[in-house]
């Protein structure tokens, strides 16, 4: 296709996906001017640049919606979320016609009647007139016109254009009136023709506009100039054809110089209204093919290859200028590989930057309110890696705001602001990257899930019991799972996680998840930097050569033959080593791997390594030196295997695996659940204290002390009159919903004689109501009721025990409320009770 | 009419074995090989291939034969998979032989366990049978992993 075309279409789908953005933010904050002025002038671009060259239908949308942003910005229209809709479907439909016309040529059978006839509607809602004030964009009397004269030759199609797009260039519909060109305001009204070509050649100057014509065109194109890719400095289109001064046209590699301006909408990166992006990296910036840079990136590793093996012997050569010689290439290769890995490397945001649209379109349609949170946008990847990452994000964004994020009606009715939250953060760790996307709704329920895949045969009855609730949560990962009750268009077909996990394991990361119910879900995925070239230290151990990359090194020790019995020491048969008051956990390398062990004497080498927040001593039989390898991922079958981040060739030409130090921690039990130790730290803190945390019911025991009877087991709280007591045998029963409801005393259970008598009240109750306290336990037929003499309290908390049982139907004895207090046997209790229970069931 | 195809065939011992030829990339002879600690017991280790890293796997330990028992040091057959590129560890290389569909029968019912998987099928030729694996299904992680399990603890 066309240079022209490819341009503009590129030009064109960077214009929109900015676009996106700045909708959202408007609908935020729907009296930002600037915001407005940029989205129209956009708008504005792609329209003119339609009609230049032919594309009816995208001009008549465009046109339209113009119209509408038009009076938007003039403040003669109320922004709403009906006109945000509006508009925003228009962006799609042009992205549509877009991709039709990179498809076809043409932009497509479809000309949006319904759309247009909606945006017209719109604009003619509570404006103020049919007339919009357009300032016309090419409104800039830009001076020094006579310069360029020259150039104008093939400017004067880009006049027609500029001039009179909608009427003449196309068939389109709007009627003179709409056509800003021809209707600017007081200011400037002839002076379209003029001043176009420097309006090209301004726009044109990414690469020397800026130098020609700075002063004049700042001020008299103020913030009537189209901008594309408003605030990212864009890379300029291949500036190469354009070596003249006058960049003018013949700007764009273009070989019609009339086409040229059209793409070549670049806005003066002068005008200071409009500019996001300072011009001078704007100038200085080029486009440059993926494949050109994938080939660039391959030759540089290969190049490092080479250096290393050159290095290697060089050394062992006693030829000094050769080493000399070696020495400069390695400095060089250095460089070189620095530069090529950054060519490649975008921040995430250039996929982050349209979420906000994604996360709005879709809690839109799910009746939510979701809000995003990034953190670390500006953290950078290899381009590949960011492609990949597209969808699997877009997806894990989409079940978070469908299934994870509740309604709003839902999340206040649980004490949480009706707007949900959803964070994205992305961060460099331990020579990976980090990236989180959490939502703060409703959790993963473990138990649904267990459920859900027993139902579905996924896991057997064995299995679902021995697993984990991290386990079971990991089961989503699953293909075919899906727990969500209905399956909208958007998620919940059982066919993303799966789908997820495997992209993301293709670029060799690894996903991973924390949920807590009712608080939220957190994903985190790691991507190792592959096409890395890292510095490494060469170890050997068991015969073998490992590379450990240097991110993770802290230090080496060595232990001298001498120290080596007293130097690791043993916490309960988990060896470590006292370095410098610390101890620090030694894993044997050997050991992890299952290789043969080479020397059992001799020195000990220490490798001091960090993991996340971690430090452990590693110990290999030999340390090597540094190197800087380039990391190749390791195939699929071996991915799996925790200790490995890749593998390298050295040297010498063979393959040396590369330890994953992260894993390698994992493995040996320094880690626990969690890679973040301070986390799993706390959570484990927090899990125990949640599991110790009770709720307990406090009762008067007999003799005026305290009893407290854990909640959990408890049923219901009754008050029962005496006078339904009745009699069974000999067990006091009441009738309690529908079934007989067994009666103990606690005296009775506390004391040693374990007898039922009958008499009503104890001798010590202070009570002197005919109610009874009962506290039923159990349910259904089986229930059994507790009477006590008086409930105190309902407490929660962390309880120690403090002593040990006193008696029986006790089990041990805390301290509350700074009263001694006897901790009930619950168990015990129903243990003895069981026969009174079958009785009930019985009756 | 019957389709012929080509076929690159190689020895296990005796037993004749082979692969369509439009998945093999090359055959070289032996290469050093780095073995991989707690990998699978059927992948031998890695080689480097002219600057790639490629996996190589045991057909021995795959179907498994047993060990080899001459010293001859065994042949690489690189293979293309849909997603990767394996090499496959192999006793002797045959030549490229053309055969006809008509000539092809599916594995016999009593063939079972991994082998059933594996090998697609037989053609029979003259005075002997030629197997023909399954090249998608060899390098799959299910089936690499399920052969002697490791002690590394997989999902």
């Amino acid at each position: 296709m066309d240079d022209i075309l490819k341009e503009f279409l590129t030009e064109s789908m960077e214009g929109l996906d900015l676009l996106d953005t700045k909708f959202v933010m408007l609908e935020q904050n729907p009296e930002d001017r600037d915001t407005l002025a940029s989205i129209f002038r956009t708008i504005h671009t792609i329209k003119g640049t339609c009609g230049f060259l032919g594309f009816g239908h995208l001009e008549k949308l465009t046109h339209a919606g113009e119209n509408l942003l038009s009076l938007l910005r003039d403040g003669k229209l109320q922004f709403s979320r009906e006109i945000a809709s509006a508009l925003l479907n228009m962006l799609d439909a042009v992205r549509t016609m877009l991709g039709e016309v990179e498809r076809t040529g043409g932009d497509g059978e479809e000309g949006y009647a319904d759309l247009i006839e909606t945006l017209h509607r719109l604009k003619d809602g509570g404006s103020a007139g049919p007339t919009p004030a357009p300032p016309a964009p090419a409104e800039p009397a830009l001076p020094e016109p006579a310069a360029q004269a020259p150039e104008l030759a093939p400017i004067p199609a880009a006049d027609d254009f500029f001039l009179a797009a909608p009427t003449s260039a196309t068939d389109s519909a709007s009627p003179p009136a709409d056509d800003i060109f021809l209707a600017p305001p007081p200011s400037k009204p002839n002076n379209l023709l003029p001043p176009l070509p420097p309006l090209t050649a301004a726009s044109k100057g990414k690469t020397d506009s800026a130098a020609t014509q700075p002063a004049s065109s700042a001020t008299t194109l103020p913030d009537n100039l189209i901008f594309f890719g408003d605030p990212t400095p864009p890379a300029a289109p291949a500036a190469a054809p354009s070596p003249e001064p006058a960049p003018a046209v013949a700007v764009k590699p273009p070989p019609t110089p009339e086409a040229a301006p059209a793409p070549s909408e670049r806005p003066a990166p002068t005008t200071p209204a409009s500019v996001g992006a300072p011009p001078t990296i704007a100038e200085s910036s080029i486009r440059v093919d993926v494949p050109l840079l994938d080939k660039l990136m391959n030759l540089v590793g290969e190049l490092v290859l080479a250096r290393n093996q050159i290095l290697e012997y060089s050394v062992l050569q006693e030829n000094s200028p050769l080493l000399a010689a070696s020495q400069r290439l390695n400095l060089i290769t250095s460089e070189l590989q620095e530069g090529i890995m950054r060519t490649r490397m975008q921040p995430i945001n250039n996929i982050w930057a349209k979420f906000p649209r994604v996360v709005r379109d879709l809690s839109v349609s799910c009746g939510k309110q979701v809000r995003v949170d990034m953190e670390g946008k500006e953290t950078e990847l290899d381009k590949s890696l960011i492609e990949a990452m597209k969808d699997p994000l877009t997806h894990l964004i989409r079940n978070a705001i469908d299934h994870g994020v509740e309604l709003p009606a839902i999340r206040q009715a649980s004490g949480k602001p009706a707007e949900g939250c959803l964070s994205m953060r992305a961060y460099h760790e331990g020579g990976q990257v980090h990236i989180e996307i959490g939502d703060d709704g409703a959790g993963i329920n473990p138990a649904k899930l267990r459920n859900k895949a027993l139902e579905k045969g996924l896991i057997s009855q064995e299995r679902a019991a021995a697993m984990s609730d991290q386990d079971i949560r990991r089961l989503i990962f699953l293909p075919g799972f899906s727990t969500a009750e209905k399956i909208t268009n958007i998620s919940g077909r059982g066919v993303g996680m799966d789908v997820v996990k495997t992209n993301i394991e293709k670029i060799g990361g690894v996903i991973d998840l924390e949920s807590e119910l009712g608080r939220g879900t957190t994903f985190k995925i790691r991507i190792p930097l592959t096409l890395a070239i890292v510095p490494a230290l060469i170890v050997t151990s068991g015969k073998q050569r490992f590379a450990i990359p240097q991110v993770n090194l802290l230090e080496l020790i060595r232990v001298n033959e001498e120290q080596r019995v007293t130097a690791i020491e043993y916490v309960h048969s988990n060896p470590v080593y006292r370095l410098r008051g610390k101890l620090l956990p030694i894993v044997h390398l050997n050991r992890e791997l299952a290789l043969t062990t080479a020397s059992t004497s001799g020195v000990i080498n220490i490798v001091v390594l960090q993991a996340g927040q971690h430090q452990f001593g590693l110990v290999v039989d030999q340390i090597n030196d540094t190197q800087e390898i380039v990391v190749k991922p390791l195939d699929k079958v071996l991915q799996d295997i925790p200790v490995f981040a890749g593998a390298t060739i050295m040297g010498d030409g063979r393959v040396a695996l590369i330890l994953d130090v992260l894993g390698i921690a994992q493995q040996a039990r320094i880690l626990s659940d969690s890679h973040d130790p301070n986390l799993s730290a706390h959570s484990r803190e927090g899990r125990e204290r949640e599991a110790e945390r009770q709720t307990l019911l406090v009762v008067r025991s007999p003799g005026n002390g305290r009893l407290a009877i854990p909640l959990a087991p408890v049923s219901r709280l009754e008050e029962i009159e005496l006078k339904y007591v009745e009699s069974a045998g000999d067990v006091d029963v009441v009738q309690y919903r529908g079934q007989i409801l067994p009666l103990i005393r606690l005296k009775d259970i506390l004391s040693e004689r374990r007898s039922f008598d009958r008499s009503p009240h104890s001798e010590d109750s202070n009570s002197t109501s005919n109610l009874l306290q009962v506290i039923v336990f159990g349910d259904g037929a089986r229930r059994i009721g507790l009477v006590v003499d008086e409930i105190l309290d309902i407490i929660q908390g962390v309880f120690e025990i403090k002593g040990r049982s006193t008696r029986s139907g006790v089990s041990s004895t805390l301290v509350i409320q700074d009263r001694v207090t006897e901790l009930f046997d619950v168990q015990g209790f129903l243990r003895q009770a069981a026969p009174l229970l079958a009785l009930a069931e019985e009756a | 009419m019957s389709e012929q195809r080509q076929l690159c065939t190689f020895f296990l011992d005796d037993r004749f074995f082979s692969i369509e030829v439009e998945k093999v990339q090359e055959v070289i002879r032996y290469q050093t090989i780095t073995p991989v600690p707690l990998a699978p017991t059927v992948v031998c280790g890695l080689i480097n291939l002219r600057g790639q890293i490629v996996t190589a796997i045991d057909l021995r330990r795959l179907l498994q034969v047993g060990e080899r028992r001459d010293e001859r040091l065994p042949i690489n057959i690189v293979i293309q998979t849909r997603h990767s590129i394996f090499s496959l560890l192999v006793d002797r290389i045959g030549d490229v032989l053309e055969v006809d569909d008509e000539c092809f029968e599916h594995p016999p019912d009593t063939l079972d366990g991994i082998a059933r998987e594996l090998i697609r099928g037989a053609y029979k030729l003259q005075g002997r049978l030629l197997l023909v694996l399954n090249v998608e299904k060899l390098f799959s992680p299910d089936i690499l992993n399920r052969v002697a399990p490791t002690g590394v603890s997989r999902a």
